[in-house]
């Protein structure tokens, strides 16, 4: 294929449509994935839907992993911390904390 | 102010495990319509007009007076106002005393309004619920403050109402850095008839929800705290004395039968639907820890878990 050909080619190919991030954010029972889903969040980059705080009483999804074979990318899991000495009792956000994506073309 | 009926060593154990107490329609009438008339009329939605400033108006113009921290919670409202009427119903001096013994302070209150969808749209702001949160700021006593919420009109589903999170108030958090929680499982949304009464320790999470309906939702706040030792002050009756030691405990994790319900130990053990798998035992120390403190009782244990922890023999 020469140069010619492959430069038409691309003037011909369609301009990539823009891509927006919907965040799923899970909370877990524990830090595998596949523990069950105690909180959640949705925030929409696409605006076709707007999330808030109190809009649903069950979880979208039950556990991470039903997340994952949805098509759900997985691209933040809290640490595992050692536990504070003098602190061991003292409870403060939720430990088990995953952020997934997808990625949504949009019309430009 | 006299005390009225105590609450129970069960009912106090409840709030000392899930961080509330509910009253459903406990406010007679006339009260909730001598405060809606107190309270005062907000006015009709208008183009241009943003809500910040119906509220502003609405709230300087009403009859509820401002009130000084620290004040005697006796002497905060006017006698015979609809406030000073509600503190003083049996039911709720005697909730008050359980939880914070005689003579307690005021902190502040407020008057919480949630406007319909159409106020939001003509003033140009957005109609969203309110981020979860804990009050005030990062707290790490073991004392705690109590907050009443009144509804002094029933609130729908659609007129959205505050939503809790029974069990989080012994998290030590800081405000509004919990907000990235949208939902989480067993939130409480307060739907309820005219006159019904909330009872919070000020650690729990909590947000106003949306208000999707046609009208103006009112809730109204109470911060107070105990002047002296909050200990003991509900009814003791049957509760066995403080430094009696745990004693055998029950059966833990390979039992036969169920817990027996409505006692204090099945209450402190009692898991939320939220709870982490590991987390929720921490919680329960937490829990055991705060029963101690109210029952002044350094030895008080159920199902092991500091028994376990302050065995250190030599």
């Amino acid at each position: 294929m020469s140069k010619r050909t492959t430069r038409g080619a691309a003037m011909n190919r369609p301009a990539p449509r823009p891509l927006r991030q919907k965040v799923l954010v899970l909370y877990l029972a524990n830090s595998a994935l596949d523990s069950p889903t105690v909180a959640w969040a949705v925030y929409d980059g696409t605006g076709e839907t707007l999330h808030m705080a109190g809009d649903a009483d069950e979880p979208p999804y039950a556990t991470g992993l039903a997340a994952l074979r949805d098509g759900w990318r997985l691209f933040q899991a809290s640490q595992l911390l050692p536990h504070t000495r003098g602190e061991e009792f003292d409870l403060a956000y939720l430990k088990y904390e995953f952020f997934f994506e997808q990625l949504v073309e949009i019309d430009p | 102010m006299t005390s009225g009926p105590l609450l129970s060593s069960v009912q106090m154990a409840s709030f000392v495990a899930r961080g509330f107490l509910r009253f459903d329609g406990v406010v007679p009438d006339d009260i909730n319509r001598q405060f809606m008339a107190e309270a005062g009329e907000i006015p009709e939605a208008q183009d241009g007009v943003r809500i910040r400033k119906l509220y502003g108006e609405a709230l300087a113009a009403n009859a509820i007076p401002e009130v000084a921290a620290g004040t005697p919670l006796a002497d905060a409202y006017p006698h015979g106002s609809a406030l000073a009427r509600l503190l003083d119903l049996p039911l709720v001096r005697g909730a008050v005393e359980s939880l914070l013994g005689d003579r307690p302070v005021f902190d502040h209150h407020f008057l919480h309004v949630t406007f319909p969808p159409a106020y939001h749209a003509a003033g140009g702001g957005e109609n969203v619920s309110q981020h979860t949160h804990q009050d005030s700021t990062i707290d790490p006593r073991t004392a705690f403050d109590l907050q009443i919420m009144y509804y002094p009109h029933a609130v729908t589903r659609p007129m959205g109402g505050t939503r809790f999170v029974p069990g989080t108030h012994l998290r030590k958090v800081s405000e509004v850095a919990l907000g990235r929680y949208q939902n989480i499982r067993g939130q409480q949304h307060m739907v309820c008839e005219a006159g019904t009464l909330l009872f919070l320790h000020h650690g729990i999470w909590h947000g106003g929800g949306v208000n999707l309906s046609d009208r103006t939702r009112f809730m109204f706040k109470i911060r107070m705290h105990a002047s002296g030792p909050q200990t003991r002050r509900w009814d003791l009756s049957d509760l066995p004395p403080p430094n009696s030691g745990p004693g055998p405990q029950r059966p833990i994790f390979y039992r036969k039968t169920a817990p027996e319900p409505n006692t204090v130990a099945t209450v402190l053990t009692t898991p939320e639907p939220w709870f982490e798998q590991d987390t929720s035992r921490l919680e329960y120390v937490n829990r055991i820890r705060l029963w101690r403190y109210l029952a002044e009782d350094p030895t008080f244990d159920v199902d092991y878990w500091m028994t376990r922890l302050e065995t250190n023999p030599v």
